[in-house]
């Protein structure tokens, strides 16, 4: 059936935007700040993973150089360029944010060449097909969305259930009160980037096995559409992303099947506009209101 | 307990608290007292680290704090309930009790929140309830009872009568006074002069960032200017 594997090919593109979007909207819970770089990260671990694959390592441990070498970048991104400007205000963080992508793409470009590299898509994830009722549907496309779908429940157990989380999401509502209970805010924020990246980690893989030709530049047009999630869903909202990943997936698969893959990209931005003009909140936004 | 020297805070250019100088002693309950934009609230922020007096230095405990940073400072077992309550409203009412025991170890956690839950039966009743939809008297008790989750030595409250209902702020002022009778040293900022008066040991006066008028609070009661300028008579 054309719908059900539409369904799931859009979903498997909603699941790595989601990924994506969840960095962006964790950092700015936290910090206020729209860290563009994100994407960039993406782009680096999708190197990292070719690179390791490349180099016949086992898919696990391709993986885990993936996860953690994205983590990594994160943190010392997050000590030399956006942590001296803690007190500065919100518009320097947001242009060295643009400044740290911009000179990630450059060093990527320096390093690895601006040639398309071919990613070994084959060797990360098995290959092959599984009928599901009259649709044909590939096993990257159901195990990208159980591997997103498992990212996510793991990354809701944290903020939910464990003593960081749960001092995550009291920074992100009061950093002040945050402070007064005891919570040394410097560890929280470098956790959040933290565990920002290692999500975008697992969205580099994905990203690579649907999209098998890795440039220096893949991080810019995928950040920026993981960030019209993220304002769709509701920025700083950690399920508003979710949704908003998933949703901006469907909606592409939609227009692309319509028969206007040119228009695809653009059809996003236009929802990015049309969220700004009627609910600029998002769908999970809050209401700026509270009780006195 | 706590000794404040000369304590110098501006905002940007504005000098707000000009050279204060005032203590406390252990187990009693002493208010500053003062009206709108005298200084109170920022000389609390300044003692719990989240502003910086630019001289002197505040000794808790025999220790300067004057440059540890707040989050530290509870560690110490000093302890501030803020100004509007700042209790985590997305959060439920149990899970704002967690966030006051953070520097606590777990195992002693559900003992601790039983006891709070001694002088806040209402917060045991809502302990699933987000903090956000609480009444404005519940969000007080459970910003104090955040806060004497950390099992402090010295409680900072900051207004906390501030839009209750008078027969709320008599519950919020008992419960106060029991806290101070279970050994916690409490200083009290409030507008409520009166009733902060009734159940203080001592209090200062603050008028624009100095202290104007320091003493016993049953002569500060009596005091006529005192009188005039804040208790309304």
């Amino acid at each position: 059936m054309l719908f059900l594997s539409q369904l799931i090919n859009g979903l498997q593109l909603g699941s790595i935007y989601a990924l994506v979007a969840l960095g962006y909207n964790m950092v700015y819970g936290i910090v206020k700040l729209l860290n563009f770089a994100h994407g960039d990260i993406i782009m680096v671990g999708a190197y990292i993973a070719l690179f390791s694959l490349n180099y016949n390592h086992h898919p696990v441990v391709a993986a885990l150089l993936t996860v953690g070498g994205c983590t990594l970048l994160a943190i010392v991104i997050e000590k030399t360029a956006y942590s001296p400007l803690r007190l500065a205000p919100r518009l320097s963080l947001l242009i060295t944010a643009i400044g740290v992508s911009i000179l990630l793409q450059n060093l990527a470009q320096f390093f690895f060449e601006a040639r398309g590299r071919a990613f070994p898509a084959d060797r990360l994830l098995p290959t092959g097909t599984v009928s599901i009722g009259d649709a044909t549907v590939s096993y990257t496309s159901l195990l990208t969305i159980g591997i997103s779908v498992a990212s996510m429940i793991v990354l809701t157990f944290i903020v939910n259930k464990t003593k960081l989380g749960k001092a995550m999401r009291a920074v992100s509502e009061d950093t002040g009160a945050a402070q007064l209970m005891g919570v040394n805010v410097n560890v929280v924020i470098t956790f959040t980037f933290a565990v920002g990246a290692a999500l975008a980690g697992v969205g580099a893989l994905m990203y690579g096995v649907r999209f098998p030709l890795i440039t220096p530049t893949i991080g810019a047009m995928l950040g920026l559409k993981a960030f019209v999630a993220a304002v769709f869903g509701g920025i700083g909202s950690i399920p508003g992303a979710m949704i908003g990943g998933f949703m901006i997936g469907l909606l592409e698969v939609l227009v692309i099947h319509m028969g206007y893959s040119g228009w695809a990209d653009g059809v996003v931005f236009m929802l990015l506009i049309i969220v700004l003009l009627v609910r600029p909140t998002g769908i999970m936004g809050r209401n700026l209101m509270e009780k006195v | 307990m706590l000794k404040v020297e000369n304590m110098n805070v501006y905002y940007s250019n504005i000098h707000a608290i000009k050279g204060v100088s005032f203590h406390v002693n252990e187990g009693e309950i002493v208010t500053l007292i003062g009206a709108n934009g005298a200084g109170k609230s920022t000389i609390l922020k300044t003692i719990s680290g989240l502003m910086h007096s630019k001289t002197g230095s505040i000794s808790f405990n025999g220790e300067n704090i004057l440059k540890v940073a707040p989050h530290r400072i509870v560690r110490r077992g000093l302890a501030h309930a803020p100004e509007g309550r700042r209790i985590f409203l997305q959060m439920s009412v149990r899970e704002n009790l967690e966030m006051g025991n953070y520097t606590q170890s777990a195992a002693t956690m559900r003992e601790r929140m039983e006891q709070i839950y001694v002088h806040f039966p209402r917060l045991k009743e809502r302990h699933k309830q987000v903090a956000g939809t609480l009444s404005g008297g519940e969000q007080q008790m459970l910003a104090i009872g955040r806060a004497l989750m950390s099992r402090p030595k010295l409680l900072m409250l900051d207004e906390p009568s501030m839009g209750l209902a008078p027969l709320l702020v008599v519950e919020i002022f008992k419960i106060v006074r029991e806290c101070n009778e279970a050994g916690v040293t409490i200083l009290l900022v409030e507008q409520n002069a009166n009733m902060a008066l009734s159940i203080s040991d001592r209090a200062y006066v603050l008028e624009t960032g100095n202290i104007a008028l320091e003493g016993s609070a049953e002569d500060l009661i009596s005091n006529d200017e005192v009188k005039k300028a804040y208790l309304g008579a």
